[in-house]
């Protein structure tokens, strides 16, 4: 009897895993290192552990203020965004091909834009001397100048702008999936466009919606540059809340704490996310 | 219930001037069960969508009864449609999917119990209630499809390609199954597939369709053994079909001269035809006999170039002098003993050929 020889296999020395290790090496040094620099910061003073700077924070009426300030712009952006995005997205789902193309490109083109030109080009037609103002003023609309600038309402202007694109992308990638003729279906078995809409794809656009709503709330309240041109003299928003407190006053211990906080926030909102909402399907 | 016989008249369907579905008239009794035909392009998922709704005619009228619906928006139509891929609410139970035209119909809450209880029943998957689409096989979801399209007791169902989406097995055996729904529920029902099969199994008529026109509308039997035109025996089973002339009309015998070759004579009583017209003559592989060479009738000499065993019959591949590849069927209890490169004589019966009149069917002959 004949034992068939057997061929060695050539040892293997490549794990698919060991394409890992450059992007595990450059995060480590680059983000997680600098996080828990800044951890420690917040939580170490004069070499001993403390609370005094996060106790600071959630006990000082000013910076809960802030805080809470920029949930709310963040909620208004989103819901601005929402409202402006669904429609747009909806489009893009039933139009033709080249349609569809030239809304890509004009999603795109801020994206590629510098986020400081977009900013400047705002603060031009948002003055009081700006296009938007000067318009109004020569149709009779408004008698004297809107403050669009340099408040809230600039804030949110401009922040819908630069976040509105991520929603529609959101939308867009979940509305896309949505079968049609689940619409054609629901006609055909007696309900009208508006109840088809409401009852089948409203609700299987949820989703994109939940992911949508998410991506730009947690990108909002981190937001530092549109505020702090667009905004008031006072800071409104957490980010600049941590500028002013590390650049300024050189307080690097409370400037950490804020911004764990914040990390808190948008980490609990992600888990929260991805525990009811499913989120990573879409991402 | 209303009255349940479609009607189409004259119905067309332009895209930018180009027809895709031109001049299609036709009657659905109520009771029918007709299966539109045709292979894909011919426009009959067209003329489907335009009897649910989902397509405007640009020219024609369609009836219920002897209400014009081509205007009815589709939701006040009233009529039931199982989709290709069923359409299924994915995030719907299987009683909200079925559930939703009694909804929106505005039933009470006992009424609708009930009528999900009974169509449930009927398309056996009681039990099955509170699962989502997703949890359901194939077959499942296509049950719970035809008990949403039923539960509201349209007038006409519709099947989009209702097997498209099933395994071989699981087709059969949902074909025999909607095809004894049909029968219980003598609901008018139409059907789209461009399986030649399918259509044979269930429909009561057949509604063969080509390039956007109706090429032929008749009983499966009718189809089959009397194909109208040359695309018709083309595309229903296996036709060798010979080029001819007709020499003479003897009352229901008509004596025709293939292209060189051989006299035949052929039974038929439908037709009139002139002499010199130009014809065609089917015939179904099965009804050719292998003739001893003495064979008085219509006979054709060969030689075998293949053989396929398909279990109950022979498929004969004979090189002929009018075709090179005449298609035989033989069916295996005739305990005939044949093998590759033998010289045969084919025959066949005067009853058993059907001639065409061809005048506009000259380009098919070649294809």
């Amino acid at each position: 009897m004949t034992v068939p020889t057997q061929i060695p296999r050539p040892k293997k020395i490549y794990h698919p895993w060991m394409l890992l290790i450059p992007p595990i090496i450059f995060i480590s040094i680059f983000l997680l290192y600098p996080l828990v620099q800044i951890l420690l910061l917040s939580i170490v003073k004069e070499g001993r552990l403390t609370n005094e700077y996060y106790h600071r924070f959630f006990t000082g009426d000013v910076y809960m203020r802030v805080l809470l300030l920029t949930f709310k712009i963040s909620i208004i952006v989103t819901l601005i965004t929402l409202v402006l995005g669904y429609p747009v997205a909806y489009t893009m789902t039933i139009c033709s091909k080249r349609t569809l193309a030239l809304i890509m490109i004009c999603i795109m083109i801020p994206f590629w834009t510098s986020l400081l030109v977009r900013t400047y080009a705002w603060m031009v037609l948002l003055r009081t001397q700006g296009v938007i103002n000067q318009i109004l003023l020569h149709t009779g609309l408004i008698h004297k100048p809107l403050q669009l600038l340099y408040n809230d309402t600039g804030v949110i202007i401009g922040m819908t702008h630069v976040l509105l694109p991520y929603m529609i992308l959101s939308l867009y990638s979940v509305m896309q999936g949505i079968d049609r003729n689940l619409l054609a279906a629901a006609q055909n078995l007696g309900a009208n466009r508006f109840i088809a809409f409401w009852q089948i794809y409203f609700p299987l656009s949820v989703q994109g919606i939940s992911s949508g709503s998410i991506l730009v709330f947690i990108m909002g309240i981190g937001y530092f540059i549109t505020p702090s041109l667009l905004g008031g003299q006072k800071n409104t928003m957490i980010a600049q809340l941590i500028q002013t407190q590390v650049s300024s006053l050189l307080n690097w211990g409370f400037g950490s704490a804020i911004a764990f906080v914040l990390l808190a926030i948008t980490m609990l909102m992600l888990f929260i996310s991805k525990k009811f909402l499913h989120v990573e399907k879409i991402w | 219930m209303a009255e349940a016989n479609i009607k189409l008249v004259e119905v067309s369907k332009a895209y930018k001037e180009k027809y895709v579905v031109k001049d299609v008239s036709m009657t659905i009794d109520e009771g029918d069960f007709l299966t539109i035909l045709g292979p894909s392009g011919a426009g009959k998922t067209t003329v489907l969508k335009m009897i649910a709704g989902f397509i405007e005619p640009t020219d024609g009228n369609i009836f219920l009864g002897k209400k014009d619906i081509s205007r009815v928006p589709t939701h006040k139509r009233n009529i039931g449609m199982l989709f290709q891929n069923y359409a299924l609410f994915p995030h719907m139970t299987v009683q909200g999917n079925i559930a939703f035209p009694l909804s929106v119909r505005k039933y009470s809450v006992e009424e609708k119990e009930t009528a999900i209880r009974e169509i449930l029943e009927r398309v056996k998957l009681n039990g099955y209630e509170n699962r989502y689409p997703r949890e359901l096989s194939g077959g499942q979801q296509q049950r719970v499809g035809l008990a949403r399209a039923l539960v509201f007791n349209p007038p006409v169902l519709l099947l989009d390609e209702p097997m498209a989406a099933l395994d071989k097995q699981l087709r059969k055996h949902m074909q025999l199954e909607i095809k004894q729904l049909h029968n219980e529920l003598g609901l008018t029902t139409i059907s789209v597939t461009h399986d030649q099969e399918e259509a044979l199994t269930m429909a009561t008529k057949v509604c063969v369709m080509h390039e956007g026109k109706v090429a032929q509308v008749a009983s499966p039997q009718e189809i089959y053994e009397k194909p109208k035109n040359v695309f018709v025996a083309k595309f229903i089973g296996e036709a060798n079909i010979l080029p001819g002339i007709v020499l003479q009309q003897n009352k229901d015998i008509i004596s025709v001269r293939l292209q060189n070759g051989p006299l035949l004579e052929i039974t038929e009583n439908e037709h009139v035809y002139y002499e010199q017209e130009e014809v065609a003559v089917v015939i179904r592989p099965e009804k050719f006999r292998l003739v001893p060479k003495s064979w008085t009738g219509f006979k054709i000499n060969g030689v075998i170039k293949q053989i396929v065993y398909v279990g109950e019959a022979l498929k004969l591949s004979i090189s002929t002098v009018f075709r090179e590849d005449m298609n035989v069927k033989i069916f295996t209890t005739s305990a005939v003993s044949v093998k590759e490169g033998d010289s045969v004589t084919l025959g066949a019966d005067p009853q058993d050929m059907v001639l065409i009149k061809n005048h506009s069917d000259r380009k098919e002959l070649d294809t």
